[in-house]
């Protein structure tokens, strides 16, 4: 096993075992703090696997900004921060059921597929990962136009949350 | 000779051949190098940080008209060293209902959000630490773990003092991130990466600071804020909080935070060097000796600091309201507006030769700043009349 595959390995756990962890403690708060350690891995992993961009993204977005809005809208809106309620419900074995069957599929998927004994190919040297990125996000052959759609989709959501906040005189 | 111009890869170099002569495979040795490395930085940096409770509570006395620490040691040097045996010697409390691994994370985290800003600071052209092409961002994901220990240590201390104060600082910590993180671009639209270290080498002809006047002093403000120093210091208001997020810590927890708020300090004057001020440059001094250029950027570092602290110790607390509408109706538009005036004017001046692209850019700059302060003035100048008519109605009425 070599040096990465044992880094792979250890974050791999670390990343579902904070996801386990974020489902399964009564307490919110921690489980927003759990939700932080999970996408932390991911991070992690983008790191892994050369995405250096898509790892400090990780970060700034979801720890920076929507794990940090949770923690906020968990305190302002619960008088107790303690779940009392049991953790399931009567629909626990839907879930189950939903669960097992995808991870079969994609197990069955997956067996077939060749991709997963390959190396990958080397990066090669004088590749700019963020420069291709940027310019394939603004050029119109590839993707401006998801990227334009989403920008007007987040204005829409600004504009929505100052409506609802909007206090009229 | 080589020592003197490379001593990083000379000294790693030696390192590789010694530990590979004692029997350790290659791979192995690189991975111890790379950890010495990473311990040399980080117990300099804390050496470093011992004497800046010194600097800082030297600057503040002569700002208060005092003389500071001046009983331990000449100038009272060792002075630091005394308060470090106190905050270590003393009884360690965890208050009742305390969160126990969440309280004792949090001033761990705080103090790893600024040393890790240290990964990627150029300290000459052959000491980069680590040249990652994203520099830029990962400042703000640095800032964004310090945000996160802020909100851990005010929840887990169960104090709704701490609490009130975390919310305080969280709030403006997240509202300045992004007047930050758009003047960042603007280094990253001259470079043309947002690596620290091209934007250290971009700044051969002209330091960035002439290029864009505006830029520098946006990215002061959102920094000071994000330091949480004052004027923007609402989160430990200690005439209304106490403390703020850090009441509940003693000893050496509370010095994590004080010594990490400190490094914070010097290493966001750090950057600002690093990003307008030409960083390890200075009239080629950086091409004699690669510790000349280390200490050039620590000495810039330390201006950078020091204005800080000059505006922290000169200038009154604003109310939380003001602080936020400034930010959001004020310095975010104007450094949106910034970033898209650079952006145009870079694009229209990209031909031009460089003795019309910096006047041209300064000015915009100059104008930008103008109109934008005569818009505040304006609209600033209605709310009082408002105001004020309001008052002369109901003063009318009595």
């Amino acid at each position: 096993m070599t040096g990465e595959q044992i880094i792979f390995l250890v974050v791999a756990f670390f990343t579902l075992g904070s996801g386990l962890m974020v489902v399964t403690t009564g307490n919110l708060v921690h489980a927003a703090l759990w939700l932080i350690s999970t996408l932390f891995g991911v991070a992690v992993i983008f790191a892994l696997l050369d995405a250096g961009f898509l790892a400090v993204v990780q970060v700034v977005v979801y720890i920076g900004a929507i794990a940090i809005l949770f923690i906020f809208a968990v305190m302002l809106t619960r008088k107790d921060m303690r779940d009392q309620g049991p953790q399931m419900n009567r629909n626990w074995w839907i879930g189950a059921l939903i669960a097992a069957s995808s991870f079969g599929g994609l197990f069955f998927l997956l067996r077939g597929w060749n991709g997963l004994s390959r190396t990958a190919s080397a990066i090669p040297s004088g590749f700019d990962a963020v420069n291709e990125l940027g310019t394939a996000l603004v050029s119109p052959t590839a993707y401006v136009l998801p990227f334009e759609v989403a920008s007007v989709l987040l204005v829409a959501a600004l504009v929505g949350a100052v409506y609802l906040a909007f206090n009229r005189k | 000779m080589s020592f003197w111009n490379d001593p990083l890869k000379t000294a790693a170099d030696w390192l590789l051949g010694i530990l590979t002569g004692w029997g350790m495979s290659e791979i192995a040795a690189q991975v111890l190098i790379g950890f010495l490395g990473v311990l040399l930085l980080l117990a300099l940096l804390m050496v470093l940080d011992i004497f800046l409770v010194w600097v800082e509570r030297k600057v503040v006395s002569r700002f208060q008209d005092r003389i500071g620490p001046n009983r331990v040691g000449p100038f009272g040097l060792i002075q630091p060293f005394a308060d470090i045996i106190k905050l270590l010697i003393k009884e360690d409390i965890t208050p009742t209902g305390a969160d126990r691994v969440v309280y004792n994370l949090a001033p761990l985290l705080s103090m790893m959000s600024v040393l890790i800003l240290w990964a990627i600071v150029p300290l000459a052209p052959t000491i980069l630490n680590v040249d990652l092409n994203i520099g830029a961002l990962y400042l703000i994901a640095a800032g964004a773990i310090g945000t996160l220990s802020i909100i851990m240590a005010g929840w887990s201390s169960n104090n709704k003092y701490a609490l009130i104060g975390a919310f305080r600082q969280v709030a403006v910590m997240v509202s300045f991130e992004i007047p930050m993180l758009t003047v960042l671009l603007i280094p990253t639209i001259f470079a043309g990466s947002m690596g620290m270290n091209a934007i250290t080498q971009g700044q051969e002809d002209v330091w960035y600071v002439f290029i864009s006047p505006l830029a520098a002093l946006i990215f002061l403000i959102a920094a000071i804020a994000e330091l949480g120093r004052a004027p923007f210091d609402m989160g430990e208001a200690e005439s209304e909080l106490v403390a703020g997020y850090n009441i509940e810590y003693s000893g050496m927890k509370f010095g994590m935070f004080y010594a990490g708020e400190l490094l914070h300090a010097f290493t966001y004057g750090g950057f600002w060097a690093i990003l307008f001020f030409g960083g390890y440059r200075f009239f080629g001094l950086e091409q004699v000796s690669p510790f000349l250029a280390v200490a050039v950027v620590l000495f810039k570092a330390m201006v950078g600091y020091w204005i800080i602290m000059w505006i922290k110790y000169t200038l009154l607390r604003i109310r939380i309201d003001h602080m936020l509408a400034f930010n959001w109706k004020f310095l975010t538009p104007l450094a949106f507006t910034l970033l898209m005036v650079v952006a145009f004017m870079n694009a229209l001046l990209a031909d031009v030769s460089s003795w019309l692209y910096i006047p041209g850019m300064f000015l915009s700059n100059v104008v930008l700043a103008w109109v934008a302060l005569e818009i505040a003035r304006v609209s600033s100048r209605k709310a009082r009349e408002k105001v004020e008519g309001a008052k002369q109605v109901a003063e009318a009425h009595h």
